[in-house]
């Protein structure tokens, strides 16, 4: 793949996980609100995520999307403002990807499972 | 006629520093009203570039308060209200003398946008016929009264960030191109324009459109060619 | 080195929604694996998950939680404007949306902080 190639696909993976996260971020946010009312306890929220299959499963697509445009985003940032390109920044975004997916899902299956 | 105006201007080359000058006003006086004043009555030494005075040939743009503006169509009481006027060549370019800077590479960046005209017809051949008001010709033409004066490469800040980024004049004509039906060179072109030195670096900051003097908006056109890259690339014809 | 711009060429509206988006995407991302870990911590049992929401129960903590909401509705404003700007037909640098990002940041930032002291 060129150079050329790459980084229209890039772009285009950018723009797609923000699609998908746009409505995700609407329902997070809303939940956080509703959550947060009368204070956070462990019980009330594993009593609302433990076995809920159907919001396990919406917070998985919203974080692989996260796993792909976080890392875009922080690489257009070191190349701009640190000065940092070329194979050792993608692979230093490429390996927070993968931390954020499975720190991600982590998560979610410490309170679904 | 109220005081004179204090002027900083830019003296020497990349390194330098600003001189002051006492202009006095004048009623409807230009900022290169102001530069041609110094030149011609403080200090000849002074350098800069001209051409029309009347806001067509883009070749007096500088920065004026921070800001990349055409000095000619500038007016001293929209920009100087408080009596003071700093005068710096455009940013993002080499300075070859004092507000004289070296647009070589910006044009150099035009033909790496492969910003020409390819087209297929002779002299004998029929006139090509274009729908005036088909939705590329549209494009086409709110981009097309460019003068390649530097304004729009001056501001943006990717350009200062990047220094291979094609920028926002370039893209533009590229963009023209692209929505010229009659060009023949249109995949060379959206290569051209991809990857980290074009379209997808623009991060729409906007200074470009912001600050054209002919209002014309590169964001517009380097989103239509993040658009038709993608496309391209998608579809493997890149 | 060339000449660089200064703030002054950066006052426009566009540019202000550029440098928040900018840097609210980077004060998230620093957040998220932060976040992730607290989460992670149900996986060690309720107590534990217990143990870090009392250890954040405390002004400073609900300070910055709101403060991340409020970045979180600005990111996805301004991130909407820039798809717009990106897919939709060009109607100019869509500055009546810059204000409603802000607007967006203040009702979710005002929701949340409702919903932490009503």
């Amino acid at each position: 793949m060129t150079s050329a190639i790459t980084q229209a696909k890039l772009w285009y993976w950018q723009r797609v996980s923000a699609l998908v996260m746009a409505p995700c971020v609407v329902v997070h946010l809303a939940i956080i609100v509703y959550a947060v009312r009368g204070g956070l306890s462990a019980a009330e929220i594993l009593g609302r995520t433990q076995g809920n299959w159907l919001l396990g499963g919406f917070y998985a697509l919203f974080v692989l999307a996260c796993a792909v445009h976080v890392p875009l985003g922080l690489a257009a940032i070191a190349a701009e403002w640190l000065g940092w390109r070329g194979r050792g920044a993608g692979i230093a975004a490429t390996l927070f990807g993968g931390l954020i997916a499975v720190m991600g899902l982590r998560a979610i299956y410490g309170l679904t499972a | 006629m109220s005081a004179d105006i204090r002027v900083k201007v830019w003296r020497g080359a990349e390194q330098g520093d600003f001189v002051r000058y006492e202009v006095p006003r004048q009623d409807s006086q230009t900022v290169l009203d102001v530069v041609t004043y110094i030149q011609r009555h403080l200090d000849p030494s002074l350098s800069y570039r001209f051409s029309c005075r009347v806001g067509m040939c883009g070749s007096c743009a500088m920065t004026v308060n921070g800001v990349a503006r055409w000095t000619c169509r500038t007016s001293v009481s929209k920009v100087a209200a408080d009596g003071k006027l700093e005068i710096a060549p455009l940013a993002n370019l080499p300075v070859i003398k004092d507000l004289a800077t070296d647009m070589s590479g910006f044009f150099d960046k035009w033909a790496q946008a492969r910003g020409l005209f390819q087209g297929r017809r002779t002299r004998h051949d029929e006139f090509a016929r274009v729908e005036p008001a088909s939705s590329e010709r549209i494009a086409a033409d709110a981009g097309i009264e460019c003068i390649g004066c530097g304004v729009c490469h001056a501001s943006c800040d990717v350009v200062g960030w990047r220094a291979e980024f094609l920028g926002p004049a370039a893209l533009n004509r590229a963009w023209t191109l692209v929505n010229d039906q009659r060009d023949t060179g249109q995949l060379e072109r959206l290569r051209a324009v991809a990857g980290d030195a074009g379209c997808h670096v623009c991060h729409t900051q906007g200074s470009c459109s912001e600050r054209c003097p002919k209002q014309i908006a590169p964001t517009a056109g380097i989103a239509g060619l993040k658009r038709l890259v993608a496309r391209a690339a998608i579809k493997g014809q890149l | 080195m060339t000449r660089r711009n200064d703030f002054r060429a950066r006052a426009h509206p566009a540019y202000w929604a550029f440098v928040v988006h900018r840097l609210s995407g980077l004060a998230l991302a620093v957040y998220l694996p932060v976040h992730f870990w607290a989460l992670g911590q149900a996986i060690a049992g309720d107590a534990a998950l217990d143990g870090f929401l009392k250890f954040t129960d405390r002004p400073l903590f609900k300070f910055g939680e709101w403060g991340l909401v409020v970045l979180l509705a600005l990111h996805l404003m301004g991130g909407v404007r820039v798809l717009a700007i990106e897919f939709l037909p060009w109607s100019g640098l869509r500055k009546n949306w810059v204000a409603a990002a802000l607007g967006c940041g203040v009702v979710f930032g005002l929701a949340f902080a409702l919903a932490l002291v009503g």
